[in-house]
């Protein structure tokens, strides 16, 4: 290098250098936009725009964060059903019926807020729209549709021979032969804490918590606040109960699954390690062993061991112990070639054996490094073990993709997705306070 | 003599300490130890009895799918060819969802981490902000993204695409900052000192100091989004995953096409792999001697 140095120019390899440099700062940019051109039509990102969904944007979110009632009119025996969503789980007793709802004889009258207001009279169903006037529906066939003023239907009333759809700000009247349906929508989660069947349902928070502290009993059989803990428990819309066992499998998973491995690691890193390893061959088969362990991946254990161990917690943590078990082995044992000598042989020197060698001489130097490791690890699967869940059929994981798989059950995606957050970060802060604590007490300690 | 008696007095005082010490500390391992041993075992109880099937039912089970695969796969090795060129297209775009989500997931850490570094910022106010959305993007995992996309955009590589690049985003945006609190800033106070703009500084100062480590990290992001661009089409993503499930749905007697799946899979991870640590290692010896 030095002698081409000497023999040309400085000025004209400085600038041939930089010429080199420029050239790689524009070529690489250049690169990644060609492939990125690639992928936007391997992708079909053009396409994207007719198959996207926009519609089921809407549903998502507004799903998410608002639940609507259903009332719900057999127009063959005129009888009245007030359900959450529409599930049949969740309706209303007759003693519970919203105010809004007023039925007298025959006639339904429904009161959906801004002056909107919906009526079941026997054969005619009527919404009175502010601004525009009575809608009146006649059940008959074909479906009669009148409106306020003559001209074309406007477009928020969706009208056949069969069936009518009128959707507005306020709610949305479905019509058909044989039933009324109108939705209400309400901000929030319904249900979230008691369901129908609880005798605290309707309940406000004051009112849960005066009942907690009173010796009146709301349910005979139970003190108050066993009946709260109890109904919410078992709540039979959010399962609350359900969700938090998925939870805890979920960390769970995680927890077996991370150490489990660094338990299986650490005697075989040694072996992998170059100066503690007691042959070649032996050395040389474990790391391969290693590499392996890590190629294989997590997805194929994981349906492997589902094959053997059937669905459930245990099968998902057995398949991350053995894929982290590869990566364990492998930074251990790189932890372990840097180990200093000098230690090993003070306390050799002292007349210990192999064992005492190992336990005072090389464990102490090591364990921060290690530690610091399988906690780093723990985070990380505490993720993966949502998405193995979902395979191996255990966990919060499982729950949430059968909820997404509903495609109606958005509230309970997005509860579950904050569940799923907030224990990972909760796992994050975890480990990460264990490492400070771990690592500086040995530091302090020694 | 006589100073010595008061020394060997203390020193049998610090040894006692010493000894005292020692004992406490072995008591408080001890007590750990047995702690993590009785959470350990209690907690695989848990998981034992929540599983469908007994490790010890199931553990004498573990080679039997794999020996059937391999039994199959050998008595229709003549099949294997024809079944990894019909799962090739698949391939690719599995690996195509992780080269480009980790090209972006790379490229938007680089802003977050920048964005979250003091000295470096371009607005020192959004420091925390840039830090919480790296936190938050590193959080979510990879599957809750990719299914509210998949009923959003359809099925297809992207919703697999985007939900890894924003995890991307997010650690890479950790690890980036880390790297950037080390960086030098005399480069950039001599930059700044000839009038250089945040862009000229940053450009100059900033990514001659940090790529090295920037380029090792997303290499090895790029060894995690491999695998998690298979095991997220396994979950319904498209790409081998999905190949793979479909591979497994046709059961006994069709297990050729899956293990012809699995080698395929375990040949790009190895090969990924291995490109991926030669590229690391070129990295860091370039780093050192330079």
């Amino acid at each position: 290098m030095t002698a081409i140095a000497m023999t040309t120019d400085p000025r004209e390899d400085a600038l041939r250098l930089i010429g080199r440099k420029r050239l790689i700062a524009m070529g690489v940019p250049a690169l990644a936009l060609l492939y990125l051109t690639y992928i936007f039509f391997a992708f079909d990102v053009p396409g994207l725009a007719q198959r996207a969904r926009m519609d089921n944007a809407v549903i998502l979110l507004s799903d998410a964060v608002s639940y609507k009632i259903h009332v719900t009119r057999d127009n063959r025996d005129d009888s009245i059903t007030v359900s959450v969503e529409g599930s049949r789980r969740a309706t209303f007793p007759q003693e519970h019926i919203p105010d809004w709802i007023v039925t007298e004889g025959n006639r339904t009258v429904i009161d959906l807020n801004d002056g909107h207001v919906v009526t079941y009279d026997g054969p005619l169903v009527t919404y009175d729209l502010p601004d525009f006037g009575p809608i009146v529906i006649t059940i008959d066939d074909p479906i009669g549709l009148d409106l306020p003023v003559a001209g074309p239907v406007p477009e928020f009333i969706n009208a056949s021979d069969s069936r009518v759809v009128v959707t507005t700000s306020a709610g949305r009247l479905t019509v058909t032969r044989s039933r009324a349906d109108t939705f209400r929508y309400f901000w929030g989660w319904e249900l979230f804490f008691f369901d129908l069947q609880s005798p605290f349902f309707g309940f406000t928070p004051g009112e849960v918590l005066r009942a907690a502290f009173s010796s009146e009993r709301v349910d005979p059989a139970l003190p108050n606040w066993q009946a709260i803990i109890r109904d919410v428990w078992y709540n039979s819309i959010w399962r609350h109960g359900e969700v938090v066992w998925a939870i805890g499998e979920t960390a769970l998973m995680a927890f077996l699954g991370t150490f489990g491995a660094a338990i299986i690691a650490l005697p075989l890193a040694f072996v992998a390690a170059k100066n503690f390893a007691p042959s070649r061959v032996a050395r040389f088969g474990v790391r391969r062993l290693f590499d392996f362990v890590r190629g294989v991946d997590a997805l194929i254990f994981t349906i492997i061991l589902s094959r053997a161990f059937g669905p459930g917690p245990m099968t998902g943590a057995l398949a991350i112990m053995i894929t982290d078990s590869g990566s364990f082995g492998k930074l251990f044992s790189e932890a372990l070639e840097n180990t200093d000598r000098k230690q090993i042989e003070g306390v050799q020197s002292t007349g210990a054996n192999a064992i005492q060698r190992y336990r005072f001489g090389v464990i102490p130097q090591v364990m921060p490094v290690l530690l610091s490791q399988v906690l780093y690890f723990l985070e990380s699967n505490t993720r993966s073990a949502t998405i193995i869940g979902a395979i191996v059929g255990g966990g919060i994981g499982l729950m949430l993709t059968q909820a997404i798989q509903t495609t109606s059950d958005w509230e309970k995606v997005t509860y579950y997705m904050i569940l799923i957050v907030l224990l990972v970060i909760a796992m994050d802060s975890l480990s990460g306070w264990l490492r400070r604590k771990l690592i500086k007490g040995d530091e302090a300690g020694r | 003599m006589a100073t010595v008696l008061p020394a060997s007095a203390q020193l049998t005082e610090i040894r006692e300490d010493y000894l005292e010490l020692t004992r406490r500390r072995r008591m408080y391992s001890g007590i750990l130890l047995i702690a993590f041993a009785v959470t350990f075992i209690a907690g695989f109880r848990i998981a034992e009895n929540r599983n469908a099937g007994t490790f010890r039912d199931g553990f004498h089970r573990i080679f039997d799918f794999p020996r059937e695969l391999i039994v199959e796969a050998w008595e229709k090795s003549a099949n294997l060819p024809g079944h990894a060129a019909r799962a090739f297209p698949a391939l690719v775009e599995t690996v195509n969802i992780a080269l480009v989500s980790t090209l972006i997931g790379c490229l938007l850490g680089t802003a977050l981490a920048l964005g979250g570094t003091r000295g470096l910022a371009y607005w020192p106010r959004l420091i925390p902000v840039m830090r919480r959305i790296s936190d938050i993007f590193r959080a979510v995992p990879e599957i809750v993204i990719a299914l509210v996309l998949i009923f959003v955009m359809g099925g297809g590589p992207m919703p697999a695409m985007i939900a890894i690049a924003i995890h991307t985003a997010g650690a890479q945006g950790k690890l980036f900052s880390e790297v950037n609190e080390n960086v030098d800033l005399k480069p950039l106070e001599g930059l700044a000192s000839v009038g250089a703009n945040w862009w000229q500084r940053t450009w100059l100062g900033v990514f001659p100091q940090v790529m090295p480590n920037y380029l090792s990290y997303s290499l090895l992001r790029l060894e995690i989004n491999i695998r998690a661009s298979a095991i997220l089409g396994f979950v319904g993503a498209g790409g081998i995953g999905s190949e793979l499930r479909n591979a497994m749905t046709f059961g006994q007697g069709r297990f050729d096409e899956a293990a012809a799946i699995f080698l395929m899979l375990f040949a790009t991870i190895v090969i990924v792999d291995q490109i991926s640590s030669l590229m690391r290692n070129s990295l860091t010896e370039g780093h050192r001697t330079a």
